[in-house]
């Protein structure tokens, strides 16, 4: 059977390619302790060795629209054209072309159907800053195939915190029962609190350093119950307007296991948002 | 209310680099241009197949003409939406980094939660 050889939640900040990659007076006096940061949590994943990601994000009303929204779609392509014109013009993205794994998508979309996911699928998907920010972070090369999941966590209504967890779950049983002997990451990315387009957006912090401080700690410790006691379609509103992405850091905290404490923790406060970066080794710390 | 319309032009503006230049300079014009003759465009059909009961009302289409992106935020317009494309539209015009977004920040300090429903 396949091998999850790293568990990889984090926030992903469109701006880090322009700041990391910036010289001169256009680098942001804080780029170097990110980049090093960076660096850092790029280890984790490199030390594990993987041969294929699962990479889950959420797509920005970018390909997919309120026409036609699903709530959790798998790609199942052999190519994946990566970022659009917007995040090339805002964040100054680069365009990609990442190669895919129709084998494991068809895999999990198989084997989600019949655990009780009526998962969307897409045989042509451009992905968008949600899975190429950390392609950028944690393998820049962008050398290894991969299969996007997509959540809905923009559009409402939204499937509820729980059922984010419950995919998690299903997630991590179905790429550890795939016949293969290769060896796979599950990275996802959400946020932390954060606001967009509302009145408490970019500020010199995110928009609730007190959830912030304990989502790192759910996460962190893999307290689900915890975490799920608390947090709520509702509850999401008041950290800010967009944080329900925080579900998909709860969608890796269910692929990563109740009370798996995460082998590597580390965050960064960050202007507009908190950046944090958890990594789980489900077989022990690779030598 | 009508906010699918509303997230639909702010949608379909912001992915066209010349429809933003083009709302930029000529709001009042692009939108009723737009309500005209793609409001009713099934996004995933190019055969010419439509709808035949988009609209805005009134105040939805003023917003849109005005530039009001307060009104646009009490309307419940995604705010993912309406941030990306001011900030293509406006950005440009403001010279410190970041000072357009928190002149936006500021121009909805009136707003307190719960914020405008956005569901469609």
């Amino acid at each position: 059977m396949a091998e999850i050889v790293a568990v990889i939640a984090s926030t992903h900040h469109p701006f880090y390619y322009r700041a990391s990659t910036a010289t001169g007076e256009d680098r942001p006096p804080f780029a170097d302790e990110w980049v090093a940061k960076i660096e850092r949590f790029r280890e984790t994943l490199t030390r594990a060795r993987p041969d294929v990601l699962v990479m889950v994000g959420s797509d920005h009303f970018h390909q997919l629209w309120l026409d036609n929204m699903p709530q959790f779609l798998v790609g199942k392509a052999p190519f994946y054209d990566a970022n659009w014109y917007n995040e090339e013009r805002e964040f100054g993205l680069p365009r990609m072309l990442l190669q895919g794994h129709e084998e494991l998508s068809a895999h999990i979309l198989r084997q989600g159907l019949d655990s009780g996911f009526d998962l969307a699928f897409s045989n042509e998907l451009r992905i968008d800053h949600s899975v190429t920010c950390p392609i950028i972070t944690l393998r820049p090369q962008a050398d290894l195939p991969i299969v996007p999941i997509y959540t809905n966590i923009f559009a409402p209504p939204l499937s509820q915190p729980k059922r984010f967890v419950q995919l998690g779950k299903a997630i991590r049983e179905i790429v550890a029962g795939w016949p293969s002997d290769q060896r796979v990451a599950i990275i996802g990315t959400g946020h932390l609190s954060l606001e967009l387009g509302g009145p408490r957006q970019f500020g010199p912090h995110g928009p609730d350093p007190e959830f912030d401080r304990r989502a790192v700690e759910w996460i962190a410790t893999g307290d689900l119950d915890g975490c799920l006691a608390e947090v709520t379609l509702d509850s999401l509103h008041s950290p800010g307007n967009a944080t329900h992405g925080f579900m998909d850091f709860m969608l890796m905290m269910g692929v990563a296991g109740e009370g798996q404490k995460a082998d590597h923790v580390d965050s960064l406060d960050l202007f507009h948002t908190m950046e944090a970066y958890f990594t789980w080794y489900p077989n022990g710390v690779p030598e | 209310m009508t906010k699918y319309l509303l997230d639909k032009f702010l949608y379909t503006v912001d992915r066209d680099p010349g429809l933003v230049e083009r709302y930029r300079d000529d709001p009042r014009g692009t939108v009723e241009w737009w309500e005209q003759e793609r409001a009713n465009a099934v996004l995933n059909c190019h055969t010419g197949e439509a709808s035949t009961w988009q609209r805005f009302d009134d105040a939805e289409r003023e917003a849109l003409a005005a530039h009001d992106y307060p009104k646009l935020f009490e309307l419940g317009a995604h705010p993912f939406l309406t941030l990306t494309l001011f900030i293509a539209m406006f950005e440009r015009d403001h010279g410190e980094p970041l000072s357009f977004q928190k002149e936006y920040a500021v121009r909805l300090a009136h707003f307190s939660l719960p914020y405008p429903d956005i569901a469609t």
